[in-house]
């Protein structure tokens, strides 16, 4: 068995190779709302109020909110506009075929997107956490409005009454690797507008609302977690009985 | 042919006693369970390696079920596919943990049988006459590919997609008919509704018939021979008063207890996957299978599933730059055929001639990189084959081996892993370097081994199989 542990210790050195980093903008790290059932319900009021305009989730069921401490008339009453049902989808009223000539192109479905947006620089949390906050003003763009995470991005800003209008402020730097060349790098925003909400406070909306995201994008996930470990402490257990009764099977073989 | 004869118990015989006879008269249940399992003599040495056999079919019946009950929900229609998974992970009762068993299960199914295999080359435990066990559990583990492929493309994401295009297109490669034959596997120009249903037909239903018929003959053979042990002795040599190897064990209960221990040990290690990681920071199921598939929108990067990277880093390596190393080293072993080998002279002529058609074709001006990379692609899989008939080491356990031996297993292990890994990352100019000397090392590895697996020093094997009772 002594070169099986020396096969061990080698591969437990392969993951290493796998810490490349990664370019462009960092993510900030997003604050866990996963437990935080009052956060939840606002980042599901914030969704309600200011993605399901344009956007769909179609995966997901109203009466769902169920699970993050809403009552159905609750639901009713704070999350339904147009005369939807409470069993129905998040679906928006916008047609697609308007969406894609007015924004050039379909707002994606969001009801796996925390998931699907995650990759080495971060989870789909932080990476929702740093794009909804890095809308800038820029008049080149249709819209009007550009954004650090995606570039030319289709969607404006539809937080700017909370958070205010911001620009960005580039400077061009030499490349490290490339003395010839030059970086357009990004040293930070200036408010020209303030929103409604100090930065503070819209910061902290804006992780309910990426909370709400991240926990629409799988609702089962806190009890799958919960139920593990009762799986987990059952199999312990089975695990210690077939150990003891390999053994004493095992004991006769001589 | 004797006549028929009812087993006659006595009157007051269990009525399950009396049952199992009248089914034993009709059907030989008890003989079935008693050869295949029950007394079915087993070496007593196994060791930690051979738990992965018991896993597999573990993995299989657990693949089976919950995909019968992903089946009930699942909709294979280009439209509805993305939706209905996400309806069985929200609506349908338990639907997600179903989803996650079956995802996790086809990791863990490739994890096992990658170890498996990893357990035959050590032990050698494809030698003579254990040739044909070998071959049907190849013939599984293509099958197990051909599974994957096709279920990865049913939750229908980007991946899914793209994956499924990238790889249909390989066929595209193929001189004269490549085109027209992609075309046909695809149903389609672009992968589309109708690749999505011959892939769900063949992932339900085809290729586990194939599967299972090839489990039942892989474990058939093993029952008939016997099984290899770690000392790769063979026990049958050395039978006890009562006709049974002195150095073997019933399977029942003695393997059976010792595989529910192994059992209860890889449930607690996949449970702890499903519950708690059942993404596994996006190897198991990738970030970017969470956007619906689409035709318009290519991914920066698409990889396959981290199961099918070491050979897919074995196409990427094969770039234009790289086939003149490649036409050299066909070359140099052609050479190293005719000096070295006692092939038949006609052998070796056609060795040499079918290397010729390579080396010419092989050219920039005749067949392109990536035709060559299909090519190596496939051999990379099917050299596996062949290692029965390429290992010519008088002793068949690495035990015995001399111990540089165990430095070249070491460096095929490392290479195989460094291609996966390398398979997962978009391409770099260090990454590519990399990949190719792996290429080469795998290839030598396979199609030297007639010549270094009979080198060196070879302990003595005992006689007895080394067994330290508990």
């Amino acid at each position: 068995m002594n070169f099986a542990k020396k096969l061990l210790a080698i591969l437990a050195l392969v993951p290493g190779l796998a810490l490349a980093n990664e370019g462009g903008h960092p993510l900030d790290k997003a604050p866990d709302r996963s437990t935080n059932m009052a956060a939840l319900q606002n980042g599901a009021k914030l969704f309600v109020n200011y993605c399901l305009n344009c956007h769909n989730a179609s995966s997901m069921r109203y009466n769902r909110l169920k699970d993050l401490g809403l009552t159905e008339e609750q639901i009713k009453g704070n999350l339904l506009f147009t005369g939807e049902k409470v069993g129905e989808m998040m679906t928006t009223a916008m047609p697609a075929k308007d969406a894609k000539a007015w924004f050039g192109v379909v707002p994606p479905d969001l009801s796996v997107i925390a998931r699907a947006k995650a990759g080495p620089g971060g989870s789909g949390g932080d990476y929702l956490y740093t794009y909804l906050r890095t809308f800038y003003k820029d008049d080149t763009r249709p819209n009007g409005w550009n954004n650090l995470m995606v570039a030319n991005v289709a969607m404006p800003h539809v937080l700017h009454e909370l958070q205010g209008v911001q620009v960005a402020k580039f400077a061009e730097e030499k490349d490290p690797h490339d003395p010839s060349k030059s970086v357009h790098k990004f040293v930070g925003f200036e408010q020209v507008k303030p929103g409604s909400m100090d930065k503070l406070t819209f910061d902290t909306n804006v992780a309910d609302l990426v909370g709400y995201m991240e926990w629409m994008a799988e609702p089962a996930a806190q009890t799958r977690k919960r139920l593990g470990v009762w799986v987990l402490i059952f199999l312990t257990g089975f695990a210690l009985l077939a150990w003891r009764l390999n053994a004493s099977y095992w004991k006769e073989v001589k | 042919m004797a006549a028929f004869k009812e087993t006659k118990l006595p009157a007051n015989a269990p009525a399950a006693q009396k049952a199992l006879g009248w089914v034993d008269d009709r059907f030989p249940l008890s003989k079935l369970w008693n050869d295949q399992w029950g007394k079915y003599y087993a070496p007593k040495n196994f060791n930690f390696w051979y738990i992965f056999g018991s896993l597999a079919m573990l993995v299989l019946v657990l693949q089976i079920v919950t995909g019968i009950f992903l089946t009930m929900h699942y909709k294979p229609d280009a439209n509805l596919a993305f939706g209905s998974v996400e309806y069985i992970m929200r609506e349908v009762p338990w639907g997600w943990l179903v989803r996650y068993m079956h995802s996790t299960g086809a990791s863990a199914f490739f994890i096992i049988v990658y170890l498996h295999m990893t357990r035959g080359l050590l032990y050698g435990s494809y030698r003579k006459p254990r040739e044909l066990i070998w071959l049907f559990g190849f013939a599984i583990f293509l099958c197990l590919m051909a599974e994957a492929f096709f279920g990865y493309l049913l939750p229908w994401g980007q991946m899914s997609y793209w994956g499924a295009q990238v790889i249909v297109n390989l066929f595209g490669a193929i001189p004269l008919i490549g085109p027209d034959l992609s075309l046909w596997i695809r149903g389609d120009y672009v992968v589309s509704d109708a690749t999505l249903n011959r892939f769900f037909a063949f992932h339900v239903i085809a290729i586990p018939l194939v599967l299972l018929g090839l489990v039942a003959a892989h474990l058939i053979a093993l029952h008939e021979v016997g099984s290899s042990n770690p000392d790769g002795i063979e026990v049958k040599e050395n039978l006890g008063p009562d006709g049974h190897p002195v150095d073997s064990i019933p399977s029942h209960p003695y393997y059976t207890v010792h595989d529910l221990f192994g059992v209860s040990i890889f449930l607690l290690i996949f449970s702890t996957v499903v519950f708690f990681a059942p993404e596994m920071g996006g190897y198991f199921l990738e970030y970017n299978n969470f956007l619906p598939g689409d035709s318009l929108k290519t991914p920066l990067h698409i990889a396959p599933t981290w199961y099918f990277t070491p050979f897919y880093s074995v196409l990427r390596a094969t770039t234009a730059d790289f086939m003149w190393v490649l036409m050299v080293a066909v070359a140099a072993y052609v050479a190293f055929l005719w000096l070295k080998s006692r092939l038949a002279f006609m052998t070796k002529a056609i060795i040499a001639v079918v290397a010729l058609v390579a080396i010419v074709g092989m050219l920039p001006s005749v067949l392109d990189a990536k035709f060559w990379g299909v090519v190596f692609f496939g051999g990379s899989v099917v050299i596996l084959a062949f290692l029965p008939w390429l290992d010519h080491s008088p002793v068949k356990s690495i035990r015995y081996r001399p111990d540089w031996h165990k430095y070249v297993y070491l460096v095929f292990g490392l290479s195989f892993v460094t291609l996966g890994y390398l398979g997962t990352q978009p391409p770099s100019t260090v990454g590519t370097i990399v990949s190719q000397c792996c290429t080469l090392y795998y290839f030598a590895f396979f199609l030297l081994m007639p010549w270094w697996s009979a080198m060196g020093q070879f302990k003595t094997v005992p006689s007895r199989v080394t067994f330290h009772p508990h």
